[in-house]
């Protein structure tokens, strides 16, 4: 074998790792959406697992492409990833959390709810200081 | 308009940013493409004026490398946790929602370890309080007070390896202080 081939070989092997366990990542995701039991950790699942998902496809994209100028799109794409992925994911959390999709009896510790329902007991003794709390 | 002008010196990472898209999307780093993507950058952050984001203006690659790697092998690692807490655990999984008080109270700070510790698979922000600059994070397989011990203090780690790589100088000290005690 030629050393120009077996850097092939090598660079086709990590690619094929990085392919099959990106998908793996993406099962995970699903395999996680029908297993987790409410809208919270399901969001787990479904936001995250998929940011190494993507990393992985799109570093074998990059390998097996030899452009050293796909690279910058590529990163490119998954910083877009990176910055887009948690504010979604906070967005569902919080109406979730907010309109109660959550199974409290999961919970082993909750450090928000005596927080809420203090905010709640200060709006109903004076409701016209409610619209002032409209961000928090 | 009244607005104060940006300086050039905190608005130079944005335009370095524009110009590196503008490259990255035509896939063509040539000096005469970048020269107009520029000169387009200039014209949008010019046209389309959003208050500055505060820089610290400290900004220490020697510390941003090995905390990007870690950042890397924590999302990996803790990816490989949640597929097996979805496979193995499924329904019966036990979580939490805790609250983590932030050492600073920077925007971009808080932002910053939001979004550090959302991508990393297990923790998700479910409230911010700008006021005290707490987060409230509702994690993933937390089933008794010493894992919430113990969440709490991983996510005041990834606040100080942020602090290391882009917190301002007294940020700095009083992480240092702290660490020293």
């Amino acid at each position: 074998m030629t050393p120009d081939t077996t850097l092939d070989t090598v660079i086709d092997a990590v690619s094929a790792v990085f392919m099959v366990v990106g998908a793996a990542m993406s099962l995970g995701a699903a395999i996680g959406l029908l297993r987790f039991p409410d809208l919270m950790s399901r969001m787990h699942a479904a936001t995250k697992p998929q940011v190494l998902g993507l990393f992985l496809l799109l570093a074998a994209v990059g390998l097996q492409l030899r452009t050293w100028w796909i690279w910058p799109v590529l990163l490119l794409a998954w910083i877009f990833q990176l910055l887009t992925v948690p504010v979604s994911a906070h967005m569902v959390g919080r109406a979730g959390y907010r309109t109660k999709h959550l199974h409290r009896e999961l919970l082993s510790t909750d450090e928000l709810e005596a927080v809420v329902q203090k905010a709640a007991a200060k709006d109903a003794a004076d409701p016209a200081s409610k619209d002032d709390d409209g961000s928090a | 308009m009244s607005r104060r002008r940006v300086s050039l010196r905190q608005e130079l990472p944005l335009l370095v940013w524009l110009v590196f898209v503008w490259g990255a999307l035509w896939q063509n780093f040539s000096p005469g493409n970048l020269l107009f993507g520029a000169v387009l950058a200039i014209l949008v952050a010019r046209m389309f004026y959003l208050p500055p984001v505060e820089l610290s203006g400290r900004f220490s690659i020697l510390q941003a490398i090995p905390f990007a790697l870690q950042f890397v092998g924590k999302v990996a690692a803790a990816s490989f946790q949640v597929f097996y807490l979805a496979v193995a655990r499924g329904p019966k999984v036990t979580n939490a929602v805790v609250a983590v008080p932030l050492r600073s109270h920077s925007d971009l700070m808080v932002t910053a370890t939001g979004h550090v510790i959302s991508l990393i698979p297990g923790s998700l922000v479910v409230e911010v309080d700008r006021s005290t600059s707490t987060l409230y994070v509702h994690a993933l397989n937390v089933r008794n007070a010493d894992d919430v011990v113990k969440f709490r203090r991983s996510v005041r780690d990834a606040e100080a390896g942020l602090i290391r790589v882009m917190g301002t100088e007294e940020e700095l000290a009083a992480l240092k202080q702290e660490v020293g005690a």
